[in-house]
Formats: structure tokens, sequence, C-alpha cells
């Protein structure tokens, strides 16, 4: 279908195109932007242009392909980096240069590589819509082939194959091949949806001894700048324990991008010993790529992570910042002169966002595994002021709150978990599974922590008024021991080697300092010295 | 491409700074447009937005004596574009890219659009490489390096000018551990600035000798070529760095200027307005400047940005430094309180931060003890700032002596460490002094 732009405001263009269906894909201009038709009217058709439409001209031609935005999956997503388009960055530059230019189109996927084939049918077998047929070894994934169409299977290849190459004939003529398209604002289907039951425990003691995660759960991250979501949220992808993750940089900057790139091509998953890169894909719209396609990034990361999942795969979503997706929105629907609602964000802001955070969840999958796709997205409040419009509507969806401390981050505490203010509605259930698999001390250590936490802040109010010298000694040691419980146990630094912890680990060394902290009451209520109780504790 | 300009008298409003020509056959979007006044003098603009055949113009001018009727409307059937040679050095333009030194215009070996490419994540080094500025709080505590863009927040009446120069004048230690070997230039620009402003920095530049290029454009200059200076700016430096392989120092005063700049033709515009009237697009806006400082791989040279931000009304939540901080890898905060007790630079470093400090330091960088050492003058320092407010409640006699050692320390800290009468130190010597400093007070183990 043909037609021709008649107008352009910011990232939208206006087409004279007539059978255009909405979120139908288009390439507009002589450039060929790729865009997406987000309104039908009386003035035609306007689509969202995910490149800069600086240069574009009104008369130029525009094209409909016909299909809505998908996304390619199959295999050779590991590892890859890709544009909030899934236009691979690497390969983009390596044929454009290291600046991107508007109109580049390239394949997702390598479609010459070579995969080893296993056939899960043989000739004769029937095959429904998304029952694996097949499955590839891909970086030391197992990664099924799900059927796109039902049938009964006529031939099919094994051993080495490309994506290019049908791998399955059906009776009566259609193919299977190894990669399919599916369109990003679809959420992939399940059978079933369970509430979490195991945790997704990060390697980081504060979230996952006071404020545990939870597998197939949601948690936000918002924080004022430099609070430290970005480190906290790298370092929860190098160390969670996960079969895959998915990391978007979701208008945020291009070095901290290069500096994931290069730290992930390096290290290794603390939990299989394999390559970080080779359990994850990447998603990188920094702040300075065209604003639509950092809308688009969001959907496109997930799509591929409700991919994995479908595998029975454990995958984990992080979003940094989902603050700069909900202005993407933002400037595409002023640009559209919809009617603002709360600080000029469009009115659908919170339900589009409370959709996203539905795709998360642990579920049975088509063909009868058992999947989970956890998000954690950050959220960077404009001033740190957390009643704005989409930490609101953050708040509604996550599971849980973990909310990062200016004041933390100025004193240098990392991760800066405000530990008054944070919570998780997973807690109860991973706590006991915590109190199952680990020891069956955890709940009790984490109660005596949060209450020796919220003791200290008492104590220090009353010190203010009084001074130090009117505490008592039983007080004195409750202020240690909370320093020491801040200081060496709720301090993680990303640099050193204490960047990760197992909760064995963790369990382990609260019981240390709580017990210590036990037995020095013990030794003050028998009448001991402070001083000399402190000097061997030591 | 059309084959002619093609000219339109068809002006059916004018607005502030806005013109909505009619009947405009073909266009593109960010088409410079020249408009013929009936004096016969012509001032440029930029197609804005395009809606079947009417095209709202923003002007690069006054639209003093303008009149819908006789006035032309010339469209080039291009984007803007900047001129591009190295003999752009030790020149100085308008906010326009006019020579303002009295030359002619250098002969162009190439030209590229203002607005720039985005830079493929991909494709991007990560900056490391240590930059010595000569003050020991940034040197010290919060490290600049190569391809970075570190703010200085800065309050009214705060001395940022005398600190960037200073930083200008000792900038030229980036030649002598450039091993990129294009050599050292400076990019500087100057939005909204007061005469009395601009002559302190033409003097600083002048006297630093090095390479430097510079756009100004002065506080009674259009407000529109203030949004375009810094483009212009960016890409002599995107020029110079990744084709020409020298390391590029770009320093903007003052960034605020450019977002009243941006929220004055927001509003123009009719614009919905967001935070405190700036528009809502305001951080990728800034984001599609700073985001061009960077390194790239394989290639020499680098883009590190030095920019100046005032906060209004000190205010660190003010929409200006806050979207600020959320696109620059750090922020050097200046403290009127310091500057009231006559300590020079007045750089808090408890706000201030170098997000890629971890890199730039070190054996090989900088020095193996950089990182204990700051990190222990952070702490003790943190401590001592947290206990001056216990000392205001209880009074100093009623402090441990523990307490009064970290006041103390804190104290001696400001008016030794942070102070700096006596002209810059090298990173070798700022750590020495931190570590002097530490061991005065015992505070030199871990
Ligand atoms: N866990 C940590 N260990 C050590 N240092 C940390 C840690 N987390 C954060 N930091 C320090 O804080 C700085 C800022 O962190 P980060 O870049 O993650 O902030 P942010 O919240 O993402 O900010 P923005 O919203 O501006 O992107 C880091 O550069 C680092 O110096
Ligand atoms: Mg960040």
């Amino acid at each position: 279908m043909e037609g021709k732009i008649t107008g352009i405001a910011g990232p939208t263009v206006t087409l004279a195109m007539p059978g255009l269906k909405m979120y139908d894909r288009v390439l507009a201009g002589a450039a060929r932007l790729f865009g997406e038709v987000i309104r039908l009217g009386p003035e035609g058709a306007v689509a969202q242009v995910y490149e800069s439409t600086r240069g574009m001209g009104v008369g130029e031609p525009a094209i409909s392909l016909g299909k809505p935005l998908t996304v390619r999956l199959g295999p050779g997503l590991l590892g890859a980096i890709y544009d909030g388009l899934q236009r691979p960055l690497p390969e983009v530059a390596a044929a454009t240069g290291p600046f991107i230019l508007p109109g580049s189109q390239w394949p997702a996927l390598a479609e010459e590589r070579v995969w080893a084939f296993v056939p899960l049918k043989q000739p004769g077998d029937k095959v429904a819509v998304g029952e694996p047929y097949g499955a590839i070894e891909e970086d030391g994934t197992r990664h099924f082939l799900f059927a796109d169409q039902a049938g009964t299977v006529a031939a099919m290849a094994s051993g080495s194959i490309t994506l290019a190459q049908p791998l399955a004939e059906l009776v009566g003529g259609g193919t299977l091949t190894a990669a399919q398209e599916w369109p990003i604002r679809i959420p992939r289907p399940w059978r079933r949806k369970f509430a979490p039951t195991t945790p997704l425990i990060t390697g980081q003691r504060v979230i996952d001894f006071l404020f545990p995660l939870a597998r197939g759960g949601t948690a936000m991250l918002p924080g004022g700048f430099g609070t430290g979501k970005t480190v906290l949220e790298q370092a929860i992808a190098k160390f969670a324990e996960v079969d895959i993750v998915v990391y978007v940089g979701c208008g945020e900057r291009g070095n901290e991008m290069a500096d994931m790139l290069e730290e992930f091509a390096t290290l290794t998953d603390p939990w299989t010993g394999r390559t970080l890169m080779r359990r994850t894909i990447m998603v990188a719209n920094t702040s300075n790529m065209p604003v639509a396609a950092r809308e688009a990034s969001i959907y496109t990361a997930v799509t591929m992570a409700e991919y994995y999942r479908d595998m029975g795969c454990h995958v984990l979503l992080l979003a940094d910042s989902i603050s700069r997706w909900a202005e993407a929105l933002r400037e595409i629907s002023s640009a559209l002169e919809e009617m603002p609602g709360e600080e000029g964000y469009p009115t659908y802001l919170a339900s589009r966002l409370a959709s996203f955070f539905a795709r998360a969840g642990m579920v049975e999958t088509m063909s009868g595994k058992i999947g989970s796709l956890s998000m954690i997205l950050s959220v960077s409040p404009p001033g740190g002021d957390l009643t704005e419009p989409t930490t609101q509507a953050c708040l509604r969806a996550a599971g849980a709150f973990l909310m990062l401390d200016t004041g933390l981050a100025h004193r240098r505490h990392f991760p800066a978990i405000n530990w008054f203010q944070s919570y998780s509605l997973y807690d109860q259930e991973m706590t006991a599974y915590f109190g199952k698999e680990v020891d069956p001390a955890w709940a009790g250590l984490k109660r005596q922590t949060h209450t020796l936490l919220q003791r200290e802040e008492k104590l220090r109010e009353v010190a203010e008024i009084v001074g130090a010298e009117g505490l008592q000694d039983a007080d004195h040691l409750v202020m240690h021991t909370a320093a020491r419980l801040r200081q060496e146990f709720l301090r993680q630094n990303t640099f050193d080697s204490d960047a990760f912890s197992t909760p064995k680990l963790t369990l382990e060394k609260a019981a240390r300092l709580l017990d210590q902290h036990t037995a020095a009451e013990a030794r003050l209520a028998r009448g001991d010295f402070l001083t000399d109780i402190l000097r061997e504790m030591a | 491409m059309r084959l002619a300009e093609h000219v339109y008298s068809t002006v059916s409003a004018i607005r502030s700074q806005l013109l909505l020509v009619e009947k405009v056959a073909e266009v593109r979007m960010g088409e410079i447009v020249r408009v013929r006044r009936p004096d016969g003098r012509e001032i440029e603009g930029e197609v804005l937005l395009v809606s079947g055949e009417t095209v709202l113009v923003q002007l690069f001018g006054e639209s003093r004596g303008l009149d819908i009727s006789a006035t032309a409307v010339i469209f080039t059937d291009s984007v803007k574009q900047a001129p591009l040679a190295e003999t752009v050095l030790h020149r100085m333009f308008d906010g326009s890219f006019r020579p303002i030194d009295g030359l002619p215009l250098f002969v162009p070996e190439a030209w590229a659009p203002i607005t720039g490419h985005p830079i493929n994540p991909s494709s991007r080094a990560r900056p490391q490489e240590f930059i010595e500025t000569g003050f020991a709080t940034i040197d010290g505590l919060n490290t600049l390096v190569k391809g970075q863009k570190l703010p200085i927040f800065s309050c009214a009446g705060l001395p940022a000018r005398e600190m960037v120069a200073a930083i200008l004048k000792n900038a030229r230690v980036i030649e002598a551990k450039g091993e990129s070997g294009g050599g050292f230039a400076l990019v500087f620009v100057a939005l909204g600035l007061t005469y009395h402003e601009y002559a302190f920095y033409l003097d600083a530049i002048r006297a630093m000798r090095s390479d430097y290029a510079a756009f100004v454009n002065l506080a009674d200059d259009p407000v529109v070529e203030r949004l375009m200076a810094p483009r212009f700016g960016l890409t002599v430096a995107e020029y110079l760095a990744f084709e020409k392989g020298r390391d590029v120092l770009v320093v903007i005063t003052d960034m605020t200027n450019y977002c009243d700049a941006l929220r004055e033709v927001a509003t123009a515009r009719e614009e919905l307005p967001g935070r405190r009237g700036y528009p809502g697009y305001m951080y990728s806006e800034l984001a599609s400047l700073y985001e061009r400082a960077g390194r790239i791989k394989g290639r020499p040279g680098s883009i590190t940005m030095l920019p100046v931000v005032t906060m209004p009304e000190d205010d660190i939540t003010h929409p200006i430094p806050d979207l600020t901080g959320y696109i620059t890898e750090g922020q050097i905060v200046l403290s009127r309180e310091l500057h009231q007790r006559g300590i020079f630079p007045p750089v808090d470093v408890l706000p201030s931060l170098s997000r890629l400090m971890q890199q730039g330091i070190g054996p090989g960088r900088t020095r193996a003890d950089h990182r204990a050492i700051a990190n222990l003058l952070y702490r003790h320092y943190a401590r001592g700032r947290d206990l001056r407010n216990l000392e205001v409640i209880v009074g100093r006699d009623g402090m441990s002596e523990a307490d009064r050692g970290h006041l103390d320390f804190a104290k001696a800290f400001e008016e030794e460490f942070v102070q700096q009468t006596g002209g810059r130190r090298t990173v070798g010597q700022t750590l020495d002094a931190g570590l002097a400093l530490l061991r005065r007070f015992g505070f030199d183990s871990p």
C-alpha cells in the first residue's frame, strides 16, 4: 500500500494513505524511516516515527508493511545488543560506522549462522501451535523452537541448520522455521499464572534479607539522580539467580551501556560459570536516540523475555529507567495534541504501565512448562519527588518498593535502599521459603535486624536532644550493633569482592553480628563494662 | 531534492518569533528558510511543524520590521549545517557561526548537520583516562576522565567562573598525557553571558595559549541563537575529536541560560509547560547535547564536557540541575557556606560525585593508594559534617573526644585540602596532602 506524507510534528507524521489499520508498520519518507500507526482520523493516519524526522519532507512517499511492529524471535538473541527496535547495534556499527544514521535497517538475527538442531518430532507426528518441535543448544540454554502453525510433520531436519532454511515440512505444504515474528504490544500467551512461590535471589543482602523479591514478581526502584539505581540494576543483572537476563537501557547514558558491555563480555555468571553475556540480551536506546524508539524499547525487551520464559526459563527483565519511557509517551502524546493529564502525561499512563507490569509472572506455558518473568524497573522521579505521576502509577502495580535514599547515597551508603520506607509484598512467602531452605533462624534474625534499626533511629533522636552522654549502656550497645549492621551487612560495595552474597552467606553474616549482640547484652546484664565488651568484640 | 529555492510570500501570521506560511508545496522538517524583510534584509529561520500546506517557522532573530504582505520566505531545501575545518581554531563566532573577530569565515573542508547523530552505544569506548584539573576536590575525590560530562553546579555569586578559568589554565596537562597525538583543543560556548563575564573568560582563553574555538552568545543576543550555539560548538568538537583525533574539552556556560531560552521559545510556541514552566522534553533536549561527549572505539580523540549550571534559588531539586544530574556522569557542587568562609574553590564534596572515577584512578592511572585515601577522606569528613549538627545542640563540650576529633578534621579538611590558595596541585600532591591530613588525625588506617 502506498501513500504520502502530509504533515510532520516532532516524532509524528500524518499520512494520506487509505486502508491503514491501527498499529500497522509503515516506512515513511525517502529515507524509509520506521513508523507505527497510532491514530486514524479525518486528517489521515498519524504514525509515530522511530527515527528523527529532521530533513523529512512533506509529499515524500510512505508505504505500509501491512503488519504491526514485531520482533524476531529465534536462536541468536542471547548475547545480542539491540536498539529499541531490535536493530543489532554492533552489526549496524560495522556497516555504517560509529554514528547511527537514520534509515539503517538490519536483520535482528544472524540468518546464516549454523546451529545444531535436535528434532523433538518425527515425520507422522502431530504438532500443535505453541508446541516445541525441536531444540537448539544456544550458549548453554536449551532453546526450544515452537510451532507457529499446527499440522502433521511430513519431513523433519536434524543436525546443522540455519535460520533461513525450513526445519519441518507439514503435510499439505506448511513449513516451520527456527525464527518467528511476534508483535511487541501483544503479550505472548500462557496457560496459567501462579502466585510467586520462590525467591528471586539478587545477591544483594539488603534485598534478599529484608525485602526479598520473587520469581515472577515485580519491583520498582525509585531514586533521585546518583542514588545508585543503575549500579544496583547492573549488579543484579550480573548476580541474580536466573537463566536469562534482559536489560533495557531506556533513555539513559551511552557510557553506562559501554561500561556494561565491556564488563559483561568478561565477567562470569556466579551460578553457572558461563560468560555473563551468554545469558544476557541488551536493549540500548540511550537518551539521545529517538524518543519513539525509546517508547517501543521496553516492549521489544519484554517480548524477547517472554519468549525465553515460554521455554521454561526464569527470566529477569531490568529496565533503567521507566520514567524515561513515560516521558517518551508524554512527548508522543503532546505531538498528537491529546488532552494532557497530570504534569502533561497522557491520562492512559497508569493503565499502560499496569498492562506492562502484568506481563510479569510465574506461569505454566502453552507447552506445559513452568517459566517465570520477573521485572525490576528503576524510576527517576523529578526532584526526587515520589508524588509525581510515574512513581505513583508504578506504586499501584509493583510488588516491591525499594526506595533509594539521597541521604544514604550522599553518605556513600550503597545500595542506598531506605530500610524504613521500602517494602516487599512477597516478604512473608519468601521469608518462609528461606526459613525452610536456608535456616530456620531466618525470620527471627530478620525481625531482630528491623527492630535494632528502628531502635537506633529512636535513640538517635533522643541523643540529639540530650546528647550521647544521656544514653544508657544498653542503648549504646544498640547503637553500636545497628551501626555495624548498616556498615557491614546492609552496605555492599559493587566495586569489590563483597559485591555478591548467597542467601547462606547473607544469613551467616547477620547471625554472626546479631549473636555477638545477644552475647554482649547478656554480659551487660551480668554487670560487665560496656567499654570492655566493645573492645573484645572489635 | 528540489532544483531551486522556493520563494513564498504567503505569510498569514506572525507571533513573536514564529511565522505561519501558507500554501507551501514542498517542505522539510527542520529546513532552513531565509526570511526577507520589506527592507531587503534577511534573517534565518527553521521549519518547526508542517501540516498539509501550512508551515510553522521559527525565526532565529527578531521579528521586528516583518509584515504579513511584504515578507518573502525562501525555502532552502537543507537543514542547518556547520562549516568544518581545523582553521576553525583560534577563531570566535556568534551563536549563528558568524565570525566576530573581524576575520572572514574560514574555508570549510566539510559540512555536518548541527544536531549530529547519536553515537552507537556499542561503538563507545569506556572513558577511563585521567584528566588532571589541578583541584584537589576534583582530582582527588571526584576524578574527571576523558569522554565524561561533569557539570559544575554553582549558585548565583559563587566563583564558578574562576574555577573554570583555573581549569582552562591547567587543562593543558591533558595534552601531556594524551596518547592520541591529535593534541588538545578547547571549545568554549558562552550562553547569555554579560559582557563583563565574557571579557573575563576571554582573558582566560587567551592566557591558556592552547587551541580553541569560541561560540559566543551574549545576554542581549537573540535567544534562539542560544539554542544553536552549543550545537555548533559540539559539531565542531565532534569534527576535531573524531575526525582529527584531538582531545576536546567543551566548556559551556551557563546552561541555565540555555534552559531559560528553551522555556522562552516553548512558551512562544504555546507548548504545554512542564515543571516550573520548562518543556516536558527538556530531558531529551539536554541529553541530545550532553550525550555528544564520549570516546569511540578504535579512534583517537575524545569529547569531555564541563558545563556550568547555576542552580536557581540555590535549589538542587530545581528542574535545571535536576535533569542535568540525571544525564551527566556526576556533578561538582559549590557551596555558598564554604564561599562565605573564604574557601576557594568552594566545592562541597559530599553531594559532589564523579561516576566515572572508579575507572580513572588507581595504579597506572593515578596512584595505587588513590581509592583508599579518597574513601578515608570522604568517610571522616562526612562524619565530621554530621557531628556539626550535634555540636549546635549539645555544644562542643558535651561531645566525646572522638567526636571532637572528627569536628576538627572536617574543619582542617576544608581549610587545608579543599582550600587552594597556593594554586594548582598535581594529583600526587593532592594525595600526599590528603594522606598527611589523615595521619595527623590518626585516621590513616581503614
Ligand atoms: N553498590 C554501590 N557500590 C559502590 N558505589 C555505588 C553503588 N551504587 C552506587 N554507587 C555510586 O553512586 C554513583 C551513582 O550511581 P548510579 O549511576 O547507579 O545512580 P543512578 O541512581 O542510576 O543515577 P541516575 O538517575 O542519574 O542515572 C555510582 O557512580 C557510584 O559511584
Ligand atoms: Mg542511572
